[in-house]
């Protein structure tokens, strides 16, 4: 739609920026915090966590919804990015730094949970 | 904290926003999937961001779903009448040069009903940010076309679909020159929150359009289906453009192949609106400070 | 000693102590301006428009900000948002401008900001006769918002009332927290005549109730009136994080939408004036010890009434006149002790309107209510009353 096309006038392979060197960088870990009474079952941190580590959980709450857990054997792939807090609409979810740990997160961990 | 590494998910009670919420009204109103919720997130976190003190700051908002917000946050707020944000607000934001001012509302509030303030607002460019909640209907009185809902679009009012042209918002609001315009989804929650810093600490008139699903009323009569459907929607069809033309970035969320182009569009300096002061006017005969000394040594002279 | 340039004019005081010749949009602007208003917004609009112009003129001079509007729904709503922030704010019009502010008028009833509306009536409905006179706006004063609720109208008839009645005004909304109107009529806002503005000091102020406990407590509850049914008002930028909404509301701010709450805030808003409408009520009476004719009359017909009442007692028919300065609450006690008195024979309403306070008048009373009433446009002469009395 847009007649732009500044991005085709940019030098081929070049990387819009420089990426970051996982060898050196740290990567925080952080804790998940659930405030299961406040969610409506969005699915926006389950769908939309980097690290793909949400899922619903089995029980519902007051008002019969599921609300999120930690994926069985995911609890330290948090990296407290704070999107889910970001992104969660009803103040339900959030996360905090416990340590930061040496090992880069593994390739492909990074990829959208989104699967369309 | 623990020294061991994460466990499973920590049940807590209270959320770090709980101190700028009145937490005892949560949970709030609003549907499940809703946006308006991350809206007001992303705003408390700017607020915070912003330095500005909790307690020289003001929150207005009109009627509707997003109108609500005023009700949630605990800083001064207004839920005013339905389209009076605007020139409500203006009343703090004037009369109290130091306060911040927010305005929070619907798309229908503020381009339909308030649709005359809006452009008025902006063309003073008063010095206040305002974040429009656009969710393509009417969403508080149960579904019905609205401005910005798109062309054929079916709703309560519109059993044979939309047949008149929704608002391009960012380029109404350019048109008569506000300082700073931007439109993000609210899937793009960090982003949006950027933007409402950065509306913040502009003087003049910012105004931050957020795309936010609506599955009660624009979803599920259009197919467009619940909350999530909608954010992915964004997610496959957004596109962001800072330097987009402005004219040609219409939303039709109908239109499979249509993208949506988001991004901080326009940021300028034009000065805020500031009304007059009364100086004391120059002498009527037009003398200055200069000339009438000058005639006094005159006149000494003499 | 001083460097300031003798050229420069010194700062015109905020109160223009002195005798005056002058009009009556033009007195009502500066006994806004001597009752401390510091926020203006308004829309031109026949005959209201000179209390604008002045104030854009001379409320920047007093260090007040002065804002033109885009409409009258802007204007209203604006000046509600300054008097939320702390501003003794006014906004001028006539009845088209008035119809538009009523809902935010309702607003201003609900959340319980003070403000002040000047309406110099005009003919209506409608656009009517934008430059000839009317009295049609009285009820729509008391009852144009929907819902119950309850405000004050003053009725000035002169140029002198319009100063006065004015303070007046503001000092009575910040008193109970409620939208005061000043109903003043084109012959009233453009006749000029002396008038006398008093020294500063003298002018009478009456402070806005304000919260005694410091911000924070949680004891402070935005909406728990004290005994005289008003609350105290914390302002926006205090640090009391008040909630304020249109929205049926309990003490502490917060939406209550059920029953209960409701019945309980509405009947306050109407108590908080009727309980205190002995204190509120202002009338005057001419004539009226023996009057066996009284008439009733407000604003520029109330000066032809009292011509009226002259040429009748020349005739030696006893009449009077009891002229309502507060339209609202109406002077409602008054006339049932003069009814009570049992001297009276008659009622005489003449107003420019088809019957506005004269049914005020008929509900008390089982006399005769002579109606001399005229659509707008013209004043109604004390010859047209005099007939009525004679009658």
């Amino acid at each position: 739609m847009t007649k732009t096309h500044r991005k085709s006038d940019q030098p081929k392979n070049k990387p819009l920026r420089t990426p970051m060197d996982l060898s050196y960088a740290k990567v925080p870990q952080g804790q998940v915090y659930v405030i299961p009474e406040r969610c409506k079952e969005c699915r926006f941190c389950v769908e939309f966590c980097p690290q793909g580590m949400l899922t619903l959980s089995t029980e519902i709450n007051a008002k019969g919804y599921h609300y999120p857990q930690i994926r069985e054997g995911r609890e330290k792939d948090c990296i407290h990015c704070g999107f889910c807090n970001l992104v969660c609409p009803e103040f339900a979810i959030y996360t905090h730094e416990i340590a930061a740990v040496d090992t880069p997160i593994q390739e492909g961990s990074h990829e959208h949970a989104v699967t369309e | 904290m623990t020294t061991t590494g994460p466990t499973a998910a920590i049940v807590a009670k209270k959320h770090p926003v709980d101190d700028l919420l009145r937490a005892d009204r949560l949970p709030h109103i609003l549907c499940p999937g809703c946006g308006i919720g991350t809206t007001m997130h992303c705003y408390l976190e700017a607020l915070v961001e912003s330095g500005v003190h909790v307690d020289k700051h003001v929150c207005v908002s009109g009627i509707g779903c997003s109108g609500r917000t005023a009700g949630y946050v605990k800083v001064d707020s207004y839920h005013s009448t339905h389209g009076r944000a605007l020139p409500f607000a203006l009343g703090i934001a004037v009369y109290r040069p130091e306060l911040t001012v927010t305005v929070i509302s619907g798309d229908g509030d503020l381009s339909s009903i308030g649709g005359n303030h809006l452009i008025h607002a902006a063309r003073r460019n008063v010095n206040m940010t305002v974040i429009c909640i656009n969710n393509f209907n009417y969403g508080m009185t149960g579904g019905q076309a609205g401005p910005t809902t798109p062309m054929t679009a079916k709703s309560g009012t519109t059993p044979y679909g939309v047949a008149d042209k929704p608002f391009n918002l960012p380029h109404l609001v350019n048109a008569v020159g506000a300082n700073f315009v931007a439109r993000w989804s609210v899937l793009h929650a960090r982003q949006l929150k950027d933007s409402i810093l950065r509306g913040m600490r502009k003087p003049g008139f910012a105004f931050i359009e957020v795309l936010s699903p609506c599955p009660t009323g624009f979803g599920r009569p259009n197919d467009v289906g619940e909350g999530i459907e909608e954010m992915l929607k964004y997610h496959r069809r957004c596109k962001w453009d800072d330097k987009a033309r402005l004219e040609d970035v219409d939303i039709d969320m109908l239109r499979p192949d249509s993208p949506v182009i988001v991004g901080n569009f326009v940021d300028r300096d034009r000065p805020a609106f500031c009304p007059a002061t009364g100086a004391p006017p120059a002498s009527p005969t037009g003398a200055t400070e200069e000339s009438t000394k000058e005639r006094a040594a005159m006149k000494d002279a003499h | 000693m001083s460097t300031q340039s003798p050229s420069k004019p010194a700062a015109t005081p905020r109160v223009r102590a002195g005798v005056h010749f002058m009009g009556g949009d033009f007195a009502c602007a500066e006994g806004a301006l001597a009752a401390g208003v510091d926020f203006f917004a308004g829309y031109p609009i026949t005959p209201s428009t000179e209390v604008c112009e002045h104030l854009a003129q001379r409320l920047p001079q007093v260090g007040g900000k002065f804002v033109q509007m885009e409409d009258e729904l802007a204007s209203i709503a604006a000046i509600i948002g300054a008097s939320a922030a702390g501003a003794r704010s006014l906004t001028a019009t006539s009845g088209p401008g008035f119809s538009l502010m009523m809902e935010n008028i309702g607003l201003a009833a609900m959340m319980e900001v003070p403000c002040v509306i000047v309406d110099v009536m005009r003919g209506s409905p409608s656009t009517g006769l934008p430059t000839g006179v009317g009295q049609a706006d009285i009820y729509q004063a008391r009852w144009g918002s929907h819902g119950d609720y309850a405000v004050i109208a003053y009725c000035p008839s002169s140029p002198q009332e319009c100063f006065d009645l004015t303070i007046q005004a503001f000092n009575a909304a910040d008193k109970y927290r409620v939208p005061v109107m000043v109903m003043m009529d084109e012959v009233i806002g453009h006749m000029t005549e002396k008038v006398v503005i008093p020294p500063a000091s003298e002018i009478p102020f009456t402070p806005r109730k304000r919260p005694s406990l410091p911000p924070g407590d949680s004891e402070y509850l935005p909406y728990m009136p004290d005994d005289d049914l008003v609350p105290p008002m914390a302002h926006a930028g205090e640090g009391y994080k008040i909630h304020m909404t249109g929205l049926t509301h309990d003490e502490r701010g917060y939406p209550a939408l059920s029953a209960e709450p409701h019945e309980k805030l509405v009947n306050r808003l109407v108590d908080k004036i009727r309980v205190h409408a002995a204190d509120i009520v202002m009338h005057e009476d001419f004539l009226l010890d023996d009057a066996e004719t009284i008439v009733v009359a407000f604003g520029c017909t109330a000066r032809s009434a009292r011509a009226a009442v002259n040429l009748a007692r020349r005739q030696g028919v006893r009449a009077g006149l009891l002229r309502p300065i507060t339209a609202w609450p109406f002077p409602t006690a008054r006339i049932k002790e003069l009814i009570a008195a049992g001297q009276v024979k008659q009622f005489v309403v003449p107003e420019i309107n088809l019957g506005q306070v004269r049914r005020e008048v008929e509900r008390l009373t089982q006399l005769p209510v002579r109606r001399v009433h005229r659509a707008g446009g013209a004043m109604i002469t004390p010859e047209t009353i005099l007939e009525a009395i004679v009658q």
